[in-house]
């Protein structure tokens, strides 16, 4: 299957001579939704604004829904919905007549049944006849997202869409992003809440230094790359590491009352069943264990600072 | 052709002067009926006639051309420095739409804001001078003309600015006084020869004397020259903008 985005060998370097991207090669499928996810700096807002056709590309090509950018960039535009990080609103003008003028921007022709449910489905409804100025940034927000919508895209971006709204808009705005999904959309998402990556994509691409360092699949990205931590509560203190131990990546707490273990989450239990011996075996008891795995923002943490 | 996006972008625009019919329409209103009182009132019942024509009824043209050159300038560069401004400009990049539909939208309904606001003032005079139109069919060309021509020149200033204060050096430091010293209140033939050469280096000039010809038959410039003129600085306009959109020159980095 053709991907929605495909990225080939994209560069960018802006005029006073930054290099944003590095030759980047990415494709994103249909229906799915990419996190990208990297540090500021790293070439996320770039590599959107070049796609949506905000910014010009110094070098390589990109493809949306099939079109090139820049030779049909009609029907490339037609196919996307851009949700800035930026609030950027037009503040004097009504919630209906700014998502209305995205919509006919867009090349649609009027639809108001779309638009009011556009407006329903994000809790806009009331405020329809409100100046935007009068909203709060949460509103703010779903207007931007709206707008987006407003022009039924087949690809949509979210640049940082939940920074600055609180938990409960948030929750909601997962939960749209998952109908747009289940109804065929594209989605295209960078953010700084690790946790919401981790709660939302299909996959993971991570981006640093201008350069696509690593894409797939969240799971298995996950266990690929994840740790696991067994942590073991001593019935009696250890002043020091037994010598059996040494070998293992184990470490002892400094009040020496916990064994703390890591291993890879492909690993599995061999290893621990062989430590849970070698304690048997010395004679060292616990009274409790937990394991945790370790978490998609530690391994993005890991990955960017590699 | 994405006609949809003009009449959106159009439509936007023509909705702001709704909202602002004070700052849009009835400013530039009040402060040219002034000039018609002070200048056409007051001190015209006292000056001379010029070319057979009352003095009040011969500023006229100057004075509309005055509001409709600092209208069509305002608005087409507000309208699109506004979005720059305010960060909305994403969605105009990012739509798709043209550079020719973009400039339609934003110029076109600066243009018509202006002309409005020319037919208002024309209105308005009536109230205090007594005037006429020889060549009604010319002056409608003459004001949609330079509407267009000011208005597509207004949009460059609002894509070079970058502060508020950029986009009002050029109407405030540079059409105003070239429309002051364009003929507006007095006929260059009056001028001595060394000034009349000089005037013929603004080109406000040729726009006040073809609108004026166009209500008496009289004129400073052969009228074909002024439309000559007005044409040469829009194909300038046209020709900026086109280089604006093909380089990104301050809209696309």
């Amino acid at each position: 299957m053709q991907p929605d985005i495909s990225v080939k060998n994209l560069s960018k370097v802006y005029e006073d001579g930054f290099q944003a991207l590095k030759g980047v090669n990415l494709e994103i499928n249909r229906g799915e939704i990419f996190a990208l996810l990297g540090p500021n700096g790293a070439g996320k807002t770039t590599l959107i604004s070049i796609i949506c056709g905000i910014v010009n590309l110094s070098n390589g090509s990109v493809t949306a829904a099939g079109f090139d950018i820049r030779k049909q960039y009609r029907k490339a535009r037609e196919a996307i919905g851009l949700v800035p990080q930026e609030l950027n609103t037009d503040s004097f003008e009504t919630v209906w007549n700014a998502v209305s003028f995205s919509r006919g921007l867009f090349g649609k022709s009027p639809n108001p049944a779309h638009i009011e449910k556009v407006l329903k489905d994000l809790s806009l409804w009331e405020k329809r006849n409100n100046r935007i100025m009068s909203l709060s940034g949460g509103m703010k927000r779903r207007v931007m997202i709206a707008k987006a919508l407003s022009h039924e895209p087949q690809i949509l971006f979210l640049d940082e869409p939940t920074a600055g709204v609180d938990v409960e808009l948030r929750r909601d705005m997962w939960e749209m992003v998952r109908k747009l999904r289940e109804n065929g959309t594209t989605i295209i998402l960078t953010t700084h809440y690790i946790e919401e990556a981790e709660e939302m994509a299909d996959r993971i691409g991570v981006i640093r230094h201008g350069e696509i360092i690593l894409v797939e699949e969240k799971d298995r990205l996950m266990s690929k790359l994840g740790k696991k931590e067994l942590r073991l509560q001593l019935q009696s203190r250890l002043e020091q590491l037994p010598g059996e131990l040494t070998l293992e990546p184990i470490e002892l707490s400094e009040d020496g009352y916990e064994l703390i273990y890591t291993f890879d989450s492909q690993q599995q239990q061999a290893g621990v069943a062989r430590l849970l011996r070698t304690l048997g075996d010395l004679g060292i008891e616990y009274r409790d264990l937990q394991t945790r795995e370790s978490s998609l923002e530690e391994i993005f943490v890991g990955l960017v600072h590699e | 052709m994405n006609l949809y996006g003009v009449r959106a972008i159009y439509n936007f625009e023509m909705a702001r002067m709704k909202r602002t019919v004070m700052q849009s329409v009835l400013a530039p209103v009040i402060s040219t009926c002034l000039y018609f009182v002070v200048f056409g009132s007051a001190i015209g019942s006292r000056m001379g006639d010029i070319d057979s024509i009352s003095y009040g009824a011969y500023i006229i043209p100057g004075l509309v051309m005055l509001s409709l050159l600092m209208q069509s300038i305002s608005n087409a560069s507000f309208g699109i420095y506004m979005p720059k401004f305010s960060g909305t400009i994403y969605e105009v990049l990012s739509a798709p739409v043209s550079y020719v539909e973009v400039v339609l939208g934003y110029v076109g309904a600066a243009a018509t804001k202006s002309v409005i606001l020319g037919l208002i003032i024309l209105a308005t005079a009536r109230v205090f001078v007594d005037y006429s139109v020889l060549h009604p069919v010319w002056m409608v060309s003459f004001l949609v003309l330079t509407a267009v021509t000011f208005s597509l020149f207004g949009f460059i200033i609002g894509i070079w600015a970058d502060g508020f204060e950029k986009l009002q050096i050029v109407p405030m430091m540079i059409v105003t006084p070239l429309v002051f010293l364009g003929g507006t209140f007095y006929s260059i033939d009056m001028l001595p020869e060394i000034w009349q050469t000089i005037s013929l280096f603004n080109p406000v000039v040729y726009l006040i004397s073809g609108f004026r010809w166009a209500f008496y038959g009289v004129s400073d410039v052969h009228v074909g020259i002024s439309v000559g003129m007005t044409l040469v600085f829009m194909l300038a306009c046209m020709v900026s903008i086109w280089w604006i959109f093909k380089t990104g020159y301050r809209l696309r980095s």
